[in-house]
C-alpha cells in the first residue's frame, strides 16, 4: 500500500551553527498509510515533538524530503499551505490555544482559513463538536468559561472541524483523568472510523497506546530504533525499558517469566492475550 | 525558529576574569565607559577606547561574533545617524553638494565617529549582560541603588519586578513559539497580508498569551506567599555581593581612563 505521508532521510537541527546547535532528528524514514491508527511514542526530548511537526509543514527540514500524498510539501507555498489542512496536528495541553469568544467561533477558525462558505463551516463546525462529545448549549459559551477536559475536547474539536486526513494528536490526554482519558481515546477511535482517516496518537504511555493503535513506531535519540505491530515492538522489552519507555504491565510480567526461564511469548499486552499465552504454555490450547 | 534566537540581553555562562568580577563594578565600569565615550574626541582617544573594548572582549572569552551579533538590530538606527550627520553638518570644506544636500569635511568625521560610538557603546553594554547573569545584575543593582531606599524608593521591590519580568523572558517566548505554531496548524497566517491584515492575525496569539501570562502571575504569586514573602524588609541573600581586590584594580583603571580620555578630548585629540 502506499503511504499517505512519508519522511525520507529527515534530518532537523535546530540553532545549528551556535554552541546551542542540537540534531533532533537523525535521517529518519517515517510513514504513515491511509486509514491507519498509528501511535508514536518515546520519552522527553526523543525527537517525536520535532517529527510530527514536520508533518503538517510547521518546521522546514533541515534536509530531507517530506511526502504527503508523494508530494514534497515543500515543493510550493500552496501546497504547504494545504498540507497544514490535510493533515491536523492538535498539540500538546491545546486548551491553552483558545482565543475566541464563543465555542462555536473557536472551533470554526480553522474552516474558515480554509476560506469554506458559511454553511459548510457550521455543519463542520458542530459535526465537529459532536465527535468530542460537546453539547449544542456549550458552544455559544465563553471557552474560558468551561472546565480543563471540556476546553481540551474545544481545541480538538478546532482541529477536527478541518476534516484533516492525516489527525495528528501530541498526549491529547495528559493531566485528564481516568474518565476524561477513556472518552477522549474514544472520540478519537469514533473520528478514525467514521472519516477512515489516518490517525497518529503521540504519546509516552504505553498502556495507552498499545489499546488503541495498529502499529508502533518508537523515537529515540532522533532515531527510529523499532516499528511494527505493538507485540513485534514489545518483544523488545528490555532495549525499551533502556529507552526509559516502560512497557505495560503485562508485558513485563511476561518479560520477566522469560527471565526465569519460562519459555512463554513475552509480546503480550492484553488480559486476552495473556489468557491464550498462559493455556498455551499449559497445554490445553485456547479455550 | 527565529524568535529562539533573540540575543538581546542574553548571559553566556563561564568563568573568565569578566565574568567573575561584582556585577556592582561591571555596572560602574560600564557607567564610566559611556561618559568617556561621550568625552572621546578624536583618533587617540577613540584608539584608547576600542583598546579597552577589545581588551574587555578579550578577557572575557565571549566569541567576537556574538558580541557583533547583537549590533544587528541596531543597524538601521547606526545607519540612519550616519547619514543625517553626514548631509546636517556645517562645515567649511565643503567635498561635494547637489540639491538641497551639501557634504562637508567635517560631517564625514562627525558621521565616522557617530557610528563608531554607536557601535562600541552597544557592544560594551552587551558584554555587560553577557558576562553577568541576570540574577547577579538585579542583585548588583539593588545594591547599588540602595541608598535612594532613604528616599522612599521601593528599591527591593522593584529588583524583584526586574528579576522576576527577566525570568519570564525565555518562558514567554516559548509559549509564544507554542501558540504560534498551534494556530498556524489551523492555518493561521501571521506573515502575509497588509498591517490592518496582519495585526488581526495577531489576535489568536496575543489572547492565549496574555491569558497564560496572567495565570503564571498568579500562579507565581500564589507560591510566594506560600513561602511567606512580605517584601525586602530584613530579607538576608543567599549569595553576598562582596568587592574583591580584583574589582578594585579595575574600579580604578576605568576611572583612570575616563580622566584621560576626557583631558585628551578636552584638547581635541
Amino acid at each position: 500500500m502506499q503511504p499517505i505521508i512519508e519522511t525520507k532521510q529527515l534530518t532537523h537541527t535546530y540553532s545549528a551553527g551556535t554552541p546551542f546547535e542540537h540534531t533532533a532528528l537523525d535521517s529518519v524514514d517515517f510513514c504513515a498509510y491511509p486509514g491507519e491508527y498509528l501511535g508514536i511514542i518515546g520519552h522527553t526530548g526523543s525527537g517525536k515533538s520535532t517529527l510530527i511537526q514536520h508533518l503538517n509543514a510547521l518546521l522546514r527540514p533541515t534536509s530531507g524530503t517530506v511526502l504527503f500524498q508523494d508530494t514534497d510539501i515543500w515543493s510550493d507555498p500552496k501546497i504547504t499551505k494545504r498540507t497544514r489542512f490535510q493533515v491536523g496536528l492538535v498539540f500538546q495541553y491545546p486548551e491553552y490555544q483558545l482565543f475566541e469568544e464563543t465555542v462555536y467561533k473557536d472551533i470554526s477558525f480553522g474552516p474558515k482559513n480554509m476560506g469554506l462558505d458559511d454553511k459548510e463551516i457550521d455543519r463542520r463546525v458542530r459535526s465537529a463538536a459532536y465527535f468530542v462529545g460537546l453539547r449544542d448549549d456549550h458552544l455559544e459559551k465563553s471557552p474560558f468559561e468551561l472546565s480543563g477536559g471540556q476546553k481540551r475536547r474545544v481545541a480538538i474539536a478546532g482541529v477536527i472541524a478541518m476534516e484533516p486526513k492525516v489527525l495528528i494528536l501530541d498526549e491529547p490526554t495528559a493531566g485528564l483523568d481516568p474518565e476524561g482519558v477513556e472518552s477522549i481515546l474514544g472520540n478519537i477511535r469514533e473520528y478514525h472510523q467514521a472519516h477512515n482517516a489516518t490517525v497518529i496518537l503521540v504519546s509516552h504511555s504505553m498502556e495507552e497506546v498499545a489499546r488503541s493503535v495498529d502499529r508502533l513506531v518508537a523515537v529515540n535519540d532522533g532515531k527510529i530504533p523499532f516499528q511494527g505491530p505493538p507485540r513485534e515492538v514489545f518483544r523488545h522489552g528490555d532495549e525499551l525499558e533502556q529507552m526509559g519507555l516502560g512497557v505495560p504491565q503485562l508485558t513485563r510480567v511476561f518479560h520477566r517469566l522469560r527471565a526465569m526461564g519460562v519459555d512463554i511469548d513475552p509480546s503480550v499486552y492484553t488480559l486476552d492475550q495473556a489468557k491464550a499465552a498462559i493455556l498455551e504454555k499449559l497445554g490445553k490450547g485456547a479455550v | 525558529m527565529a524568535l529562539k534566537d533573540i540575543t538581546l540581553g542574553q548571559y553566556f555562562p563561564g568563568n573568565s576574569p569578566v565574568h567573575r568580577l561584582d556585577p556592582r563594578t561591571k555596572l560602574i565600569c560600564v557607567v564610566l565607559y559611556i561618559v568617556a565615550l561621550f568625552l572621546a574626541a578624536w583618533f587617540v582617544t577613540y584608539a584608547v577606547m576600542l583598546a579597552v573594548l577589545a581588551g574587555s572582549i578579550y578577557l572575557s572569552k565571549v566569541p567576537v561574533k556574538s558580541v557583533f551579533r547583537g549590533l544587528k538590530p541596531v543597524l538601521f538606527i547606526v545607519v540612519f545617524t550616519a547619514v543625517l550627520n553626514l548631509f546636517y553638518t556645517p562645515g567649511d570644506t565643503v567635498l561635494a553638494q547637489f540639491w538641497v544636500f551639501t557634504i562637508t569635511l567635517e560631517g564625514v568625521w562627525r558621521a565616522f565617529f557617530m557610528v563608531v560610538r554607536i557601535m562600541m557603546l552597544i557592544s560594551g553594554t552587551f558584554l555587560l549582560t553577557y558576562t553577568t547573569s541576570p540574577i547577579l545584575l538585579t542583585d548588583g543593582l539593588e545594591s547599588l541603588l540602595g541608598p535612594l531606599k532613604m528616599v522612599r524608593v521601593p528599591v527591593h521591590e522593584l529588583a524583584m519586578m526586574m528579576s522576576i519580568a527577566l525570568r519570564f523572558i525565555p518562558t514567554l517566548i516559548e509559549e509564544t513559539d507554542k501558540i504560534m505554531s498551534a494556530q498556524r496548524a489551523r492555518g493561521a497566517d501571521f506573515e502575509s497580508g497588509n498591517l490592518i491584515q496582519r495585526a488581526k492575525a495577531l489576535l489568536p496569539l496575543l489572547v492565549p498569551l496574555f491569558i497564560s501570562a496572567f495565570r503564571r502571575a498568579d500562579e507565581l504569586a500564589t507560591a510566594m506567599e506560600c513561602r511567606c514573602y512580605h517584601g525586602g524588609e530584613g530579607r538576608t541573600r543567599l549569595r553576598q555581593l562582596k568587592y574583591k581586590a580584583a574589582d578594585y584594580v579595575t574600579l580604578f583603571l576605568f576611572l583612570a581612563i575616563t580622566v584621560g580620555v576626557g583631558v585628551l578630548g578636552h584638547f581635541g585629540l
